[in-house]
């Protein structure tokens, strides 16, 4: 598992990049992430990040898009034009957390 | 410490990767398959495209669109869930009321799973940005119009159409 130095701290990447222990993440982090896949977090990128984090913590999974829709009450147009092309593993990414498991 | 490894979300699929989902089946277990499997390659950032026609006219047409069934009749496969080594003989399902209670079970299973029903799913692809095509000749022969049609069904078109607009697609056919 590799082991590498972002925004001046030491991380745990899986062999994609995707950070492999959530606790290493803070938003601060979370920027430097976003910059690297050429994303600028505004306000509105913020809140599906957040409920990722959140929702992670009670059900120790990374929710879909459809949760984030359905659940974090953000519709699923908005996280396709906030995070273009892929957003479930855009977002996924941002937030320190793996891909997400669901089908759906 | 190694470098730092950054996924490649956006340059792995420089070709322009496109998928054609053609549903043929109007079955509860049929439709579901390519509703899936399109939901997954639109989130994959995949120009994504299904065609319903024939009998998947159904899971776009208005008036049936919640109400698809599971007959487990002619499925040899079939058993109860989670119970893979009970075999249930297929010619029960033909029995009077066999194909309701099998519909509750699949769909109760789906609804479980937090996967949305039909209607819902078709929802979910739309705002995803998927393309929803009807067949020409399956309106023709049920008389239906793009008013009888879910409201994301972007037209009706031809084969023909079907298969310029997929130009350089994979192609599925459920």
């Amino acid at each position: 598992m590799p082991t590498t130095t972002i925004a001046g701290r030491s991380v745990d990447l899986d062999a994609e990049g995707f950070l492999t222990n959530p606790d290493q993440w803070d938003e601060e982090l979370a920027q430097t992430l976003a910059g690297n896949i050429g994303i600028t977090l505004t306000d509105a990128h913020w809140v599906p990040i957040r409920f990722l984090r959140k929702d992670f913590e009670t059900q120790k999974e990374t929710a879909t898009l459809r949760r984030i829709s359905t659940v974090g009450g953000i519709p699923v147009k908005e996280l396709f034009a906030l995070f273009p092309g892929k957003p479930a593993k855009k977002m996924s990414y941002i937030a320190g957390l793996q891909k997400p498991k669901g089908c759906v | 410490m190694t470098d730092m490894i950054v996924p490649s979300f956006d340059d792995e699929t420089p070709t322009g990767r496109k998928l054609a989902i053609i549903c043929s089946k109007g079955n509860l277990d049929m439709a579901y398959p390519g509703l899936i499997l399109a939901n997954a390659a639109v989130g994959e950032g995949i120009e994504t495209h299904l065609f319903f026609t024939f009998w998947g006219f159904d899971i776009i047409n208005k008036a049936t669109m919640s109400h698809l069934k599971f007959s487990f009749v002619g499925n040899t496969a079939m058993h109860p869930p989670g119970h893979a080594g009970i075999g249930i003989h297929h010619m029960l399902g033909a029995l009077p009321g066999a194909t309701a209670a099998a519909t509750k079970m699949m769909k109760k299973q789906i609804a479980d799973l937090d996967v949305p029903d039909v209607p819902e799913f078709l929802d979910l692809l739309h705002d995803s940005g998927a393309h929803l095509w009807a067949c020409r000749m399956s309106a023709d022969m049920n008389q239906l119009t793009e008013d009888d049609l879910y409201d994301g069904v972007e037209a009706i078109i031809s084969a023909t159409d079907f298969i310029e607009l997929t130009d350089g697609a994979q192609l599925l056919f459920i």
